[in-house]
């Protein structure tokens, strides 16, 4: 469970941080008046969306911890068999690094006021999206082939888990990104289309690093890299 | 999650934006059926909650008849008894309470204490009411398909939940995954609403340390439980994998009946952390918001402010995060390693430390207060005695080697239902009789609801406090019939059908109560906008009901903290939050 | 005032009807009266702050009830009170954890000269196993296990072929040796539960669980399961007996090992054996 226990340690490290800046030793009944004898302890002025998206992506975090987590438990147990990682996943990392980028162009370009960018940025993104999604299963077509299925051995079950878990966080960022363009499209002032673009571009950041981190995982570098801090501390 | 660009407060404090972007409902339908209007789902919430918490009630009666009558009923046999634990314990613990408390009581309390218009995203705010109707109605169905609902105990442990000796190895444990992840999802759509509004919609002048202990409450149980819940998410689908897939996540290799099984290798353990992991949080999760809601009631109807605010508020704020590092005191007799058991004895114990300072607050609030004994009051009372004894013998099952003995007996099941049972429905009872003038501007028929209370809750003690002294003696739980054994002697038996007779009897106290609701929404008396005299935002609505956008066409704005009951000099003996300074008392907005 | 009556009843009623309750822990057959010790300092303690809360509670709601004319004292908070409230809890809790830590060392620290034995669950019925002369019992796996076989035993060790089995008949133990538990599972979880020998652990398949006691009372023990494992879980149940020494070896002398079990014919020899009993 030590995933999941670093992974809260951080959020109550932010949660922390926050309840720190509010007064929380103020008293209360001494400070009657009006808030402007207060500054900083008001509502936080982000829009809801964007909070919303930090509360979400928290949450979301919390579901991978927990896989990793068991992940890491299951595997020591003695029936492990590591899985060869499919070649194809190397593609498939680049085509999500791609449209990551191109997703971050958009949000550039929405600052920028450049509403073509925009447009060609959120099609990139998306477009490359949808191919890492087939490439992924197609690299579950390829491992079928080879007669790795899913019940097989724990290390297969966890990485079709793992992966369709991954898949299925980027088909609803595909649905806000479908909508946020299609908003485009209609021809929506910019003001309105920034934020959509804004928070879809982070999403996308969020998901390429869950992939990178499972990726790390699936093909053992991560176990290696805390053999070697291990070794290191001992 | 990540659209509705809501952006209509920006950088502006609220009071001076003239109009702000709602949803207006433009038929029958939008107004009441799919509202995106939170008090509207508040309700939903609530009856949806209440309907599947009878049909839990009415299990627990069934079970009661089988324990304090054993063989008397042929219509429940083995396999039954243990499908109505475990639906009477996933209702009664997801389905009721935390649907109850967070969708019902979260919905419709935030805006209106924090002096918002709405949830900040009304249209997820109804999905999430829409996907856990669907949940109950799958969890509900699995009393129709073939094999009945599963009967693995609420805990749904493996190997046993998947295998063919349980009831409803076929459909009922599938569909209890399902409906389990439905409601996550669901949850986790209402979750974001309840945090976001708190932390980004408060009006002008509530700061945190202004809001009340309720909306501190509902607000930290939320953010617990869109971390907790995941886990219980990833139990549900890994178990569904090894249900279905055949995989051997949870399944060790294993002999069922004779019969060698093809799983192999896998720890039931693992799913053990995993569902503990979101099940102690799971009771905080419960517990906070009934802190919060009795804290406000006592200090409203002791006329008094709560003592010790500020301690009040870390203390939730420090049980909320010690409460993920207690797991494992599920887990004592798991057979996981030993060792852990000296540092989650010592985490379980410490998390007694901030409880404690909150029962104290509690009735130090009452020391020379006014103390006006209505039946919200009541309730509070009835709920420190229950949570005082609940929490008092969770001492014993959290201390590592006295859990030993006890742990699987009838102890635990008296320890549960008082602390995280009886004490939690003492509150909503108790909230609902304070609130209920706000949501139907009328009130509860007092008559009845002190007949309510003291038959629910000297009815309660008697049925619990009493069973842990079974347990004590060694009687094992979940059993249907606890047989012939040398150690039980015969009054063990009078005992459980004393218990049995008082469970009835509470369970039918419950039917006034409903009688209650219904009776007053029609005649009971007009309450006007403020008939407890409280200080919260939510009596000062220019409307009773509040209407829809909750405040008219100015917000709110707040000038003290929630508790200016008996201030020294004030004309009255309570100041609205939203009263400024050194102003001639003004009387609570008339409805 | 009624209400504050009531309530001090409450906590009167509590108190009176613990110290007069006949259902109480079952007398004691093992070394764990230490646990039972650690259970009545918490007795004491949650009693005492229990009794202190309501009976508070009780008087306030007597002395402070509404009444015309009363009005709250304005008390937000007071530090020193609440600061000292909060040490005398802390106090009362490490009073309670340190007796309970140092029992649990104990609790899972085994004796060196501890008799193992095994107890096996299964869908639902308990089998026993005793290591033989060599005191040594052999290896087991779950894909060993086949009628002639119930508890897995691996053929090919040398240590197992003189271990006793016991199938669905009952354990004995000698008296005032400390023994070790191994607890197995070969379906779902199970709990070996014999309520006077306080100690209990969960029967997990895929791992070999224990605990350790010495019994110091000789007598017949009913063992129950104590953890959920399906529909006749209630019905799990075998018997312990505790003897005196030379009694136990009288009984163990009439027991069949495994390598005679699982010689031809054995299985048929063994029920015989068993049923005949």
């Amino acid at each position: 469970m030590s995933a999941i226990i670093l992974f809260m340690a951080v959020i109550a490290v932010i949660a922390g941080w926050w309840l720190s800046q509010q007064r929380l030793t103020a008293k209360p009944w001494l400070e009657e008046g009006s808030i402007d004898d207060f500054p900083g302890t008001g509502a936080i002025t982000l829009p809801a969306a964007k909070i919303g998206l930090g509360v979400f992506l928290a949450v979301a975090g919390s579901l991978f911890a927990l896989f990793i987590s068991a992940y890491s438990m299951r595997m020591n147990m003695v029936d492990w068999r590591t899985m060869p990682v499919p070649s194809l996943l190397w593609f498939n990392t680049g085509v999500l690094v791609l449209s990551s980028v191109a997703l971050q162009w958009a949000q550039m370009a929405a600052h920028r006021n450049n509403m073509d960018g925009v447009i060609v940025g959120l099609c990139a993104g998306g477009a490359s999206a949808v191919t890492f999604l087939i490439g992924q299963l197609l690299a579950w077509q390829q491992l079928r082939a080879a007669g790795y299925f899913v019940a097989s051995n724990p290390a297969n079950s966890f990485f079709y888990m793992m992966t369709a878990a991954h898949g299925l966080h980027l088909m609803g960022g595909l649905v806000a990104l479908g909508r946020a363009t299609a908003r485009v499209w209609r021809g929506a002032e910019m003001a309105q289309v920034r934020l959509s673009v804004e928070l879809c571009t982070i999403y996308w950041h969020f998901l390429l690093l869950v992939w990178l981190v499972l990726l790390g995982l699936l093909t053992g570098w991560t176990d290696d890299f805390v053999d070697i801090c291990r070794r290191l501390l001992t | 999650m990540v659209d509705v660009p809501y952006d209509a407060r920006a950088d502006a404090p609220p009071a001076e934006v003239p109009e702000v972007e709602l949803y207006h409902p433009r038929s029958w339908w939008t107004q009441y059926v799919f509202s995106q209007d939170a008090k509207v789902i508040a309700i939903q919430y609530s009856l949806t909650a209440s309907a599947i918490g009878l049909v839990a009630l009415v299990l627990s009666w069934l079970m009661r008849l089988q324990l304090g009558f054993p063989g008397t009923f042929s219509f429940i046999d083995a396999s039954q008894y243990l499908q109505f634990i475990t639906m009477h314990g996933m209702i009664m613990v997801i389905y009721l309470l935390t649907a109850l408390f967070l969708g019902g009581f979260g919905n419709y309390l935030i805006p209106l204490m924090v002096g918002a218009r709405d949830m900040v995203f009304p249209y997820v705010n109804m999905l999430s009411y829409w996907i856990y109707l669907l949940a109950v109605l799958v969890l509900a169905s699995t009393f129709f398909v073939p094999g009945g609902p599963t009967g693995a105990g609420w805990t749904l442990y493996p190997p046993q939940a998947v295998l063919s000796g349980t009831p409803g190895q076929d459909w009922g444990i599938v569909l209890m995954l399902v409906s389990l992840i439905l409601f996550i999802i669901g949850f986790t759509m209402g979750g974001l609403n309840y945090v976001v509004t708190v932390l980004q919609a408060r009006t002008r002048g509530m700061t945190l340390m202004r809001m009340p202990l309720t909306v501190w409450g509902i607000f930290t149980a939320t953010v617990m439980a869109l971390l907790a819940f995941p886990a219980l998410f990833v139990a549900s689908v890994m178990m569904l994998f090894d249900r279905l897939l055949g995989t051997s996540f949870f399944m060790p290799a294993l002999v069922e009946m004779g019969q060698q099984m093809k799983y192999g290798g896998g720890s039931p353990i693992l799913f053990q952390h995993l569902f503990w992991f979101f099940g102690h949080p799971e009771v905080y999760i419960v517990a906070l918001p009934a802190f919060g809601i009795v804290s406000d009631l006592i200090s409203t109807h002791a006329r008094k402010n709560i003592f010790g605010y500020r301690m009040m508020v870390w203390a939730i704020v420090g049980i909320g995060a010690l409460s993920f590092v207690v797991w494992a005191h599920h887990m004592y007799v798991s057979g996981m390693h030993p060792k852990f058991g000296f540092f989650f004895a010592t985490t379980t114990l410490i998390i007694a430390i901030p409880t404690a300072i909150k029962v104290y607050n509690w009735v130090l609030t009452l020391w020379r207060g006014d103390i006006h004994l209505t039946v919200p009051m009541l309730f509070a009372l009835g709920f420190i005695i229950t949570f005082v004894n609940g929490g008092l013998t969770g001492l014993f099952l959290g201390n590592v080697v006295v859990d030993v003995p006890l742990s699987d007996t009838m102890f635990v099941v008296a320890h549960f239902h008082m602390v995280m049972g009886v004490a939690p429905i003492m509150v909503v009872l108790g909230a609902i009789y304070h609130w209920y003038p706000k949501v139907t501007g009328r009130m509860l028929d007092d008559w009845m609801g002190k007949f309510h209370f003291w038959v629910t809750f000297l009815g309660a003690y008697l049925i619990f406090f009493p069973m842990h002294y079974i347990g004590l003696l060694g009687v094992p739980r979940r059993y249907h019939d606890i047989g012939e054994a040398a150690f039980i002697p015969s009054s063990t038996h009078t005992l459980n059908a004393f218990i049995t007779v008082m469970a009835l009897i509470v369970g039918f106290a419950q039917m006034v109560f409903l009688f209650n609701l219904v009776w007053s929404l029609f005649k009971g008396r007009p309450s006007g906008g403020n008939p407890w005299r409280a200080t919260t935002l939510e009596w000062q609505t220019p409307e009773t009901p509040p209407g829809h956008g909750n405040w008219g066409k100015e917000l709110p704005v707040v000038y003290r903290w929630a508790y200016d009951y008996s201030v020294p000099g004030a004309a009255q003996d309570f100041i609205p939050q939203n009263q400024p300074r050194a102003t001639p008392a003004v009387q609570g907005a008339a409805p | 005032m009624a209400v504050a009556l009531i309530l001090l009843l409450v906590a009167v009623g509590s108190v009176l009807f613990h110290i007069y309750s006949p259902w109480w822990w079952t007398p004691i057959a093992t070394n764990w009266s230490y646990i039972d010790h650690t259970i009545s300092i918490t007795f004491w303690i949650t009693g005492a702050v229990f009794f202190a809360v309501i009976a508070f509670m009780a008087y306030c709601v007597f002395r402070f009830h509404h009444k015309e004319g009363r009005r709250a004292a304005y008390n937000p908070e007071n530090k020193k009170l609440e600061w000292w409230l909060t040490i005398g809890t802390a106090v009362g809790v490490g009073a309670m954890l340190a007796p309970g830590l140092f029992v649990w060392h104990q609790f899972v620290t085994v004796p060196a000269d501890a008799t193992e034995i095994e107890v096996m669950g299964q869908q639902w019925q308990w089998s026993f196993r005793l290591p033989g002369k060599d005191g040594r019992m052999g290896t087991t796996n779950v894909r060993n296990i086949s009628p002639e076989n119930p508890m897995g035993l691996n053929r090919d060790d040398p240590n197992g072929q003189d271990d006793v089995v016991i199938e669905s008949g009952d354990l004995h133990l000698p008296i005032g040796k400390p023994v070790k538990v191994l607890l197995r599972s070969l379906d779902v979880l199970h709990n070996f539960y014999v309520p006077e020998f306080r100690a209990k652990m969960d029967m997990v398949p895929g791992m070999v669980t224990y605990f350790w006691m010495t019994p110091i009372r000789t007598g017949t023990f009913d063992v129950l399961c104590a953890e959920l494992c399906g529909v006749a879980h209630a019905q799990m149940r075998a018997k312990v007996i505790v003897q005196e020494e030379g009694e136990y070896h009288a009984w163990l002398e009439t027991q069949k090992t495994f390598a005679e079990l699982s010689g031809r014919n054995a299985v048929t020899k063994a029920t015989y054996k068993s049923g005949g009993k």
